[in-house]
């Protein structure tokens, strides 16, 4: 630790635990958690493309296991938070332009993110499905 | 001027003397630009689930699906690299694991975009 900071200390990052959980709060820690989620979910992409960069003998490896019931689930989160995060994401431009910070507005704003995304992943599967024929 | 900070705060050695405004700018042009580019890729998923090779192929190997595809790696993972550093900076304070976090951050995000980058050329240059 260096001199001044033994001096003055520099103020810490907020105590989560201590505060009455709000709306805005929560959201705010689920758009970290989705980015985080997103973060080691690029890993999914990855392979998805260099599985079909390599050719059909890997593809086949990726697609049997992204066909799983594991997989299936595991890209039904992965739509999910990155509709959330894209969500969240618009949110805080609202915010960066200077609007939405009145009560009312934020937490509308928060519950919108929310169910938002529940309903726009719901949509994107059914469509999902019913373009493809099956799951 | 090329200094906004008073000369006591200069002295007391408190403030960013980093680079965090261009973070910031970065962080916000990559959101802006993964808006369009999350959507396509949603639809690409919606489009291509349960499809056979060829037809991922074919899809991935068309330039306004692959050149979109380059979009995406790159401006998410530099997106999510900026993204994990504010996290570590908010909760790992031990110095030393700090500096190996932040480096293992950058080492996984360079790794992920040179591998999408790579597959995404790949097929795009052999269709």
């Amino acid at each position: 630790m260096s001199l001044e900071a033994q001096l003055r200390p520099r103020p810490l990052s907020p105590h989560l635990a201590i505060y009455r959980r709000t709306m805005t709060m929560m959201m705010s820690i689920v758009h970290r958690l989705t980015g985080t989620a997103l973060y080691f979910g690029m890993l999914l992409l990855t392979w998805w493309l260099i599985a079909a960069a390599e050719g059909q003998k890997s593809y086949q490896l990726f697609e049997s296991w992204i066909g799983s019931a594991a997989g299936k689930f595991i890209l039904l989160c992965y739509t999910w938070a990155l509709i959330h995060h894209l969500l969240g994401g618009l949110r805080h431009f609202a915010w960066d332009i200077g609007q939405g910070f009145d009560l009312p507005t934020a937490n509308l704003m928060a519950r919108a993110t929310l169910i938002g995304s529940v309903i726009l992943t719901v949509l994107v599967w059914t469509i999902g499905i019913w373009v493809r024929g099956a799951l | 001027m090329k200094d906004m900070r008073t000369p006591l705060s200069r002295v007391r050695g408190l403030g960013s003397a980093k680079t965090g405004t261009r973070d910031f700018w970065i962080q916000r042009l990559t959101a802006a630009a993964n808006v369009p580019l999350a959507l396509f890729l949603i639809t690409s998923l919606v489009a291509l689930m349960g499809a056979d090779y060829a037809t991922v192929r074919s899809y991935l190997g068309n330039p306004l699906v692959a050149i979109p595809m380059l979009l995406l790696v790159l401006s998410g993972t530099l997106h999510m690299r900026i993204g994990m550093q504010v996290i570590l900076e908010d909760y790992v304070h031990q110095p030393g694991l700090k500096v190996v976090s932040l480096a293992l951050n950058n080492f996984f995000s360079a790794v992920v975009a040179i591998s999408g980058v790579y597959a995404a050329l790949k097929i795009g240059i052999q269709s």
